[in-house]
């Protein structure tokens, strides 16, 4: 295997009884990538993510992530990732601060990275001010810019971020991906599903999934190219609306 | 080590924002112990009485009288017919009724007999037979009295009689107090240690803060840990501003020492604070973790000692109290703050409760899963 394949997935699948979530996915992603993970709510983006980041067990297939197998090293791959969920999931009752020292805590940092770090975050999202506020008095864009930073918080290889921008107005949103190519260009490889078409087009790959399978799996440029289409936007239709299965 | 101090700075930093939480801790104990003990006791008293006296003689009205003087009984309707008294039960404006029959004084002085008839109100059977029995006793006693006055006793009474003097050993005066107080401690921190430490947890999954929690490399043993730590010395807190309560406000001094009550304690917490993390793990919101600890504290309280005699259940009954940990420790208290009992004399209690904590929190542990 060579070294720079951060993430294989080898016919990948997750079944939920007769229902078949996952539906035997094969890609790999190198590393420093932005990989962007399309798909129309309810496709499988979220079940594969999660077998990735070892929050749920495979049926079948092989996958690992950092060069870690997820079956049996899903622990030690945790080391390697930082994770952002659809659901805001920093603690709403501790501070900015007090998040960020949690967090960099509980994955084993020494104290002087903490404080280091701390500084420099607050520096970068300019929210000095609001250190010792409590994070649920913060606007959500705010929010979802620091929860970015807390999953990457512990230099991570990987970070997966699952519809990271959902709710955030455009301004935001575009400081949110300033914020993903930076940490692109630290080496951290960024795996992030999405809605937004025009995110994809930021990604350097996208898989578009449908109904559980990778139906489509390029860059940008050659999707269009390969489907007619004008925009990411018009790639997408044309591949989702193939889809059978009702959306959640 | 590191990992456990982050995860109780965190824990500890949000107990102490949360104002639900202490007010939960300071006030829930002080107005359990303040009120329900006085409410709470097994006598009853203000049972209501409706005399329906056809007699209206010097005895039926001394008999009407040495009722009402003993405390137990509100005289509630005095009249003379019985399908009066009954209408009173009917309305639930009595519990008893007491009919002394046209002849009553007559037929005792002449006869040497005489009947009376009771009817009582059995919805409340507590206070239907206990009401019985205090005004049987009641007539017994007035029977005693009328015979020593008509009838010149021999010295050697014809009738074997066997006296009984009895003595109240522990809790001398028989006072209801010290027998509910250290019982409705127990309750207590029973709903703290479990209640608290489920919904706590079950609140993680609803945010989705847990999923971020699984995808660290933290331990599930140091996340557990995280979570016991922090409500087992809450319920350290809540036990010693309890037995402040209890001796302050109803002069209860532990007989046996604090030493025995906390280390008893601090084993029961860990058996009840495993439960609150069995309940968590088996429930995916709040609704749910209340429900579920909602139906064990009621198994727990009604078959635990505190309201009615593990004795007097009958036998399946009495098994299912030795798996409800809520009974021995309700035992353990009664026996070192009213006998005094000591370390020695509580250790299979000791034990049994360690295999409870063991057992809980083993489950608890096996049962949590950070992929699913």
């Amino acid at each position: 295997m060579s070294n720079n394949k951060v993430i294989t997935a080898n016919e990948l699948t997750k079944t939920f009884g007769d229902f078949v979530a996952v539906d035997h996915i094969s890609f790999e992603v190198e590393k420093g990538e932005i990989f962007g993970f399309l798909g129309a709510n309810g496709a499988g983006k979220t079940t594969a993510m999660r077998m990735l980041c070892g929050l749920s067990m495979p049926t079948s297939g092989k996958a690992t992530v950092a060069g870690l197998d997820v079956y049996t090293e899903n622990e030690k791959i945790k080391r390697s990732i930082g994770y952002m969920s659809q659901k805001f999931s920093l603690y709403d009752d501790l501070t900015v601060k007090e998040n960020m020292q949690f967090y960099g805590g509980i994955y084993g940092k020494k104290d002087a990275f903490i404080k280091s770090k701390t500084a420099s975050i607050l520096q970068e999202l300019h929210l000095e001010k609001e250190a010792n506020v409590l994070v649920k008095s913060l606007p959500l864009g705010w929010k979802q810019k620091l929860a970015f930073s807390v999953a990457v918080f512990h230099e991570p290889e990987i970070v997966f971020l699952d519809e990271p921008t959902g709710g955030v107005d455009p301004v935001t949103r575009r400081e949110f991906w300033n914020m993903i190519y930076q940490a692109s260009a630290n080496g951290i490889t960024v795996f992030v599903t999405t809605h937004y078409m025009d995110e994809a087009e930021y990604c350097n790959r996208v898989s578009i999934m449908v109904d559980g399978r990778i139906e489509a799996l390029d860059a940008p440029a050659q999707l269009k190219q390969q489907y007619h289409a004008a925009s990411m936007d018009d790639v997408f239709l044309k591949l989702a609306r193939k889809a059978v299965r009702a959306a959640d | 080590m590191r990992t456990i101090r982050f995860l109780l700075q965190k824990e500890f930093r949000q107990i102490f924002r949360d104002p639900a939480i202490i007010r939960l801790i300071l006030i829930m104990p002080v107005i359990q112990l303040m009120v329900l003990p006085w409410a709470a006791d097994y006598e009853v008293k203000n049972i209501k009485l409706a005399v329906v006296n056809q007699d209206h003689s010097e005895y039926a009205r001394q008999l009407v009288n040495k009722i009402t003087a003993s405390g137990y009984f509100n005289l509630a309707a005095y009249s003379g017919s019985y399908n009066e008294a009954l209408h009173q039960i009917e309305e639930d404006k009595a519990d008893v009724v007491l009919q002394i029959p046209a002849g009553f004084e007559k037929n005792l002085v002449k006869e040497n007999e005489a009947t009376l008839f009771m009817s009582l109100n059995a919805i409340n059977g507590v206070k239907a037979s206990l009401g019985g029995a205090y005004l049987g006793s009641i007539i017994q006693d007035y029977n005693r009295l009328v015979r020593t006055e008509w009838i010149q006793m021999p010295r050697f009474s014809p009738e074997t009689q066997i006296a009984i003097t009895s003595s109240n050993w522990f809790n001398p005066l028989m006072n209801y107090k010290y027998f509910m107080v250290p019982g409705i401690l127990v309750i207590l921190l029973t709903m703290v240690g479990a209640n608290l430490t489920a919904i706590n947890i079950v609140k993680e999954k609803e945010i989705g803060t847990i999923e971020q929690i699984n995808v660290t490399p933290v331990r599930k043993f140091h996340f557990i840990l995280g979570k016991l730590i922090p409500f087992w010395l809450l319920g350290f807190v809540v036990l010693t501003i309890g037995l402040t309560i209890a001796r302050l406000f109803y002069g209860i001094v532990p007989v046996g020492s604090f030493f025995t009550i906390y280390v008893f304690s601090a084993v029961y917490l860990l058996a009840v604070l495993g439960l609150g993390l069995l309940v968590s793990t088996y429930s995916s919101n709040q609704q749910q973790a209340m429900l579920l600890s909602f139906f064990l504290m009621m198994i727990f309280i009604l078959l635990g000692g505190l309201y009615t005699s593990i004795d007097s259940m009958p036998e399946w009954a009495q098994w299912i109290t030795r798996f409800n940990p809520v009974s021995y420790f309700i035992e353990v208290m009664r026996m070192v703050v009213l006998k005094g009992s000591s370390l020695a004399d509580i250790r299979i209690h000791l034990l049994i409760m360690l295999g409870f904590a063991v057992f809980f929190n083993g489950w608890a542990v096996l049962s949590y899963r950070k992929r699913t």
